[in-house]
C-alpha cells in the first residue's frame, strides 16, 4: 500500500524528488543525514489520507495527489515581479523579511533595519551549525517533507527584554508555477520581549503552485507576542503551514490566522502553554469561495497549571467550498485550574457550502473550566431585509453582515493597522464575490 | 399628485390570504394614519409596499410615482423614496450605526447616479440630526440597534428618515413602546420632517400618537380591508367607541 502511494501521479519515485532537489539543499553532513531521515519517514507515510484521524477531513491524496518538485532559485525577472508583490502585500511601518520560491531575497528585505534589534540569520546559513533546526516532535508527513526540502528561511532570536519598535513581516512570495516552496523559520523570543510577527503568504503571478512552510516559535517568561499569519494565495495553490509554539509564563500570545485563497490549505497549529499564569488568544478566519478548501487545525497543549486559552474561529464558505475546523485542547494532569474555552461559527453562503467542524476536549485534570461551542448557518434573511430597505444591494448588505460575522475574530488583534490591513485583505475577498 | 396608489391589494402568505382588495391613495403632502386592530394586516400593507419577501402579490397593484413598485427589489425602493420605519427594527450586531448610515446613503445616492457624499458633510448631518433627536454619539459607534432601548430603537429609524429624504414615509407602530416623553422627541423628529413633497402614513393602534402628528386623512383596517375613511375626527370617533363596530362592518 505505501510503496504504490509512494509513487507520484505519473509513476515517478517520490525518492526522486528528495534525489533531484538534493544538490540545492543547504546544511552540513550531520543536516544531510537529519534530512533522509526525514524523508525516510515521508517516503513511508506518503501524503497524509482520510484514514490518519488528524486529516480525516483533508485527504491530501484526494485533494493533493503528488508533491511538485521544487521550485528553481528566483531570476532577476521573478523577483522583480516578486518586488511588486511585496510593495503591495507590505505592513506599512514593518520591517519585511521575504522568502521567493522558497530561497531568502536579500534585496527586498530589511535586513540591516531588523538586525540592529534582532538577532537574524537565513535557515540556509543557519544549517551550517545547526542540525536541529530541522527537527520537532511531530511525526505528521507533511512536517516530515518540509524538514527533508527546506531550503530556507529566516531564523530569528529576539533577545529578553526586546521591545520591537516594528512588526517584522516575512512575506513569502510565489512567482514560479506548477513548482513547490518548502521552507521553515525559527523564532526564538527571550523574556520579557514584546514583539508582532506577522507572515504573508501571496503570489506574484505564479499558478498551481505548492507550499509547505513551518515555523518554530519559543516565547520566553513575561513576553507579550503576537502572531499573524495570512495566506493570500493563488486560486488554485496548495498552501501546507505548520506553527509550533512553546509557551513560557506570564506571556500574553495572541495568534491570528487567515486564510484567503488557495484550491487547499491546511493552518496547522501546535501551540503548547508550558509555564503558568499565561493567557493565549488563537484566533482565525476562512473565507473560502468556487471549490476551495480550507483547513485550520489548532492543538492547544495546556501542560501546565492556571493558563488561559481563547479560540474564536469563523469561517465564510460559498459556492461549493469545504472549510475545516478542528479544535483540540488538551489539559494534561498537571494543569488545574486551566480555562480554556473555544468557539467557532461557519457562514454558509450558498446550499452546496460545507463546514466540518472538530471539537475536541481532552481533559486529565479535574478543576478546570473548558468548553466549546460550534454554530452553523446561513445569513440572516431578516437583517438582509433590513439593509436592503435602506437601499444596500443583496452583494453589499451579504458584504456588510459577513464583515460584521469575521469582525468577531479579527477584533482579537489588538493593534490598530494591523487590523485594518487584515480587513483590507478581507475586503479584497468580498469585492472577488460581487 | 398621487405618490403612492394602492389598487385592489390582495396579499397571501402561506396560502392564507391576509389583505382581500386593500385600496388607498395617498398624495404629495398628505399625513395619513392607518389605525386598526391587531391582525388587521396594518404591518403586511408596510411589509409589501417596502418589499418584504415572503408576501405572494395575488391581485391589484401598487404604484409608487406612477411606477409599478411591486416589480423593484427593496433597493430599489428606498433608492426611489419610500421609507418604512419598521415596527421591530433589527438588531445587527458588529456593524456599526455610523457605517450602516454611510454605506445606506451612498448606496442610495449610487442609485439615483449621485455621487458619494463626502465624510465631513456627512458626518456634520448625522451629527445635526441625532442632537435634535436627542441621539448620543457614542449610541452611533455601536453596533445598529445593539442593546438599544426601545424608545432608542424608535428614533434610529427617525434618524434614517432625516438623513435619507425619502418622499415617502411609512411608520408601522413608531408609538409601540414609548413612554411619552420618547414619544414627544420621535414626533417631533417626524413632524420636521413633514414637507410639501412628502407624504407621512402613519400606522397606529392608539389614538394617542395623532395628538402629536396630525393626520389629514385617518383609515380604519380591519380584517384586510380599509372599511372607512375620514379626517382627523375619525380617530377621536374609533378613540370613543373602539374598533368594535368595523370588525362587524368587514
Ligand atoms: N409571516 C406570517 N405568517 C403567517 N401569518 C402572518 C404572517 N405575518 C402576518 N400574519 C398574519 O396576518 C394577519 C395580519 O398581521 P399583521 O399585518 O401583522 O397585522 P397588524 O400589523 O395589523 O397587527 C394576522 O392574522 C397575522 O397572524
Ligand atoms: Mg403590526
Amino acid at each position: 500500500m505505501n510503496v504504490a502511494v509512494a509513487k507520484t501521479g505519473n509513476g515517478r519515485a517520490v525518492s526522486d524528488l528528495f534525489a533531484s532537489a538534493e544538490g540545492r539543499l543547504p546544511g552540513s553532513p550531520a543536516v544531510v543525514a537529519v534530512r533522509r531521515e526525514a524523508f525516510e519517514t515521508y517516503e513511508r507515510l506518503g501524503l497524509p489520507h482520510r484514514r490518519i484521524e488528524e486529516w480525516k477531513y483533508t485527504d491530501l491524496r484526494a485533494l493533493v495527489g503528488e508533491v511538485l518538485s521544487l521550485a528553481a532559485s528566483p531570476d532577476v525577472a521573478a523577483l522583480k515581479r516578486a518586488a511588486e508583490a511585496v510593495k503591495a502585500n507590505a505592513i506599512e511601518g514593518a520591517r519585511k523579511l521575504v522568502l521567493v520560491d522558497g530561497v531568502f531575497a536579500a534585496d527586498l528585505s530589511d535586513v540591516k533595519a531588523l538586525a540592529a534589534e534582532v538577532g537574524f540569520k537565513t535557515l540556509r546559513e543557519a544549517l551550517e551549525k545547526d542540525a536541529g533546526l530541522l527537527k520537532t516532535a511531530s511525526t505528521d508527513a507533511v512536517i516530515a517533507l518540509n524538514a527533508a526540502m527546506a531550503t530556507d528561511g529566516v531564523v530569528l532570536d529576539i533577545a529578553a527584554g526586546t521591545q520591537l519598535s516594528a512588526p517584522i513581516q516575512i512575506i513569502h512570495v510565489a512567482t514560479a508555477s506548477s513548482a513547490a516552496a518548502f521552507t521553515r523559520s525559527q523564532v526564538a523570543i527571550g523574556k520579557g520581549v514584546r514583539a508582532t510577527i506577522i507572515e504573508t503568504f501571496v503570489a506574484a503571478g505564479a499558478k498551481a503552485y505548492q507550499v509547505n512552510d513551518a515555523v518554530i516559535v519559543t516565547v520566553g517568561d513575561d513576553s507579550d507576542v503576537a502572531h499573524i499569519r495570512l495566506m493570500d494565495d493563488a486560486a488554485d495553490a496548495v498552501n501546507i503551514t505548520s506553527q509550533f509554539v512553546t509557551i513560557g509564563a506570564n506571556v500574553k500570545f495572541n495568534v491570528f490566522n487567515m486564510t484567503t485563497g488557495a484550491a487547499v490549505s491546511r493552518l496547522q497549529g501546535f501551540i503548547t502553554l508550558a509555564g503558568e499564569g499565561s493567557e493565549l488568544s488563537a484566533n482565525g478566519v476562512n473565507l473560502l469561495q468556487k471549490t476551495e478548501h480550507g483547513d485550520t487545525t489548532l492543538v492547544v497543549d495546556h501542560a501546565v497549571p492556571n493558563c488561559v486559552s481563547r479560540e474564536v474561529f469563523r469561517a465564510v464558505i460559498d459556492d461549493r467550498a469545504h472549510s475545516v475546523f478542528q479544535g483540540r485542547i488538551i489539559v494534561r494532569p498537571d494543569a488545574q485550574k486551566t480555562d480554556g474555552k473555544m468557539m467557532t461559527r461557519a457562514l454558509l453562503l450558498s446550499d452546496e457550502a460545507e463546514a466540518d467542524n472538530k471539537p475536541e476536549l481532552e481533559i486529565f485534570a479535574d478543576d478546570v473550566s473548558c468548553g466549546h461551542g460550534a454554530t452553523a448557518g446561513a445569513l440572516d434573511e431578516s437583517l438582509l431585509f433590513y439593509l436592503k430597505a435602506r437601499g444596500l444591494p443583496e452583494k453589499q448588505a451579504q458584504a456588510l453582515l459577513i464583515q460584521a460575522f469575521v469582525g468577531e475574530a479579527i477584533e482579537q488583534i489588538a493593534d490598530d493597522g494591523l487590523r485594518e490591513h487584515v480587513i483590507g485583505i478581507a475586503e479584497r475577498w468580498l469585492e472577488r464575490r460581487q | 399628485m398621487a405618490l403612492l396608489e394602492v389598487k385592489d391589494l390582495k396579499v397571501r402568505v402561506e396560502e392564507r390570504e391576509i389583505l382581500h382588495g386593500l385600496t388607498m391613495t395617498v398624495n404629495e403632502g398628505e399625513i395619513h394614519a392607518i389605525m386598526g386592530p391587531n391582525g388587521s394586516g396594518k404591518s403586511t400593507l408596510s411589509h409589501v409596499i417596502a418589499g418584504k419577501p415572503g408576501y405572494e402579490v395575488t391581485d391589484g397593484q401598487i404604484l409608487f410615482k406612477g411606477e409599478d413598485l411591486l416589480e423593484m427589489a427593496p433597493e430599489e425602493r428606498a433608492a426611489k423614496g419610500v421609507f418604512l420605519a419598521f415596527q421591530y427594527p433589527v438588531e445587527i450586531p458588529g456593524v456599526t450605526t455610523m457605517n450602516f448610515l454611510r454605506t445606506a446613503l451612498n448606496a442610495q445616492r449610487k442609485a439615483r447616479g449621485e455621487s458619494e457624499l463626502m465624510v465631513p458633510d456627512f458626518l456634520k448631518k448625522v451629527r445635526e440630526v441625532s442632537k435634535s433627536l436627542n441621539i448620543p454619539q457614542d449610541m452611533l459607534k455601536r453596533g445598529v440597534n445593539v442593546g438599544f432601548s426601545g424608545g432608542e430603537k424608535k428614533r434610529n429609524e427617525v434618524l434614517q428618515m432625516a438623513l435619507f429624504e425619502p418622499s415617502l414615509c411609512i411608520l408601522d407602530e413608531m408609538d409601540s413602546g414609548l413612554d411619552i416623553d420618547a414619544l414627544r422627541i420621535a414626533a417631533d423628529g417626524v413632524n420636521a420632517l413633514h414637507s410639501p413633497k412628502r407624504a407621512m402614513v402613519v400606522i397606529t393602534h392608539y389614538q394617542r400618537l395623532l395628538n402629536y402628528i396630525v393626520p389629514d386623512i385617518v383609515h380604519v383596517m380591519s380584517k384586510g380591508r380599509v372599511v372607512k375613511s375620514g379626517g382627523k375626527e375619525l380617530a377621536l370617533e374609533l378613540e370613543a367607541s373602539g374598533y368594535a363596530q368595523f370588525e362587524d362592518a368587514a
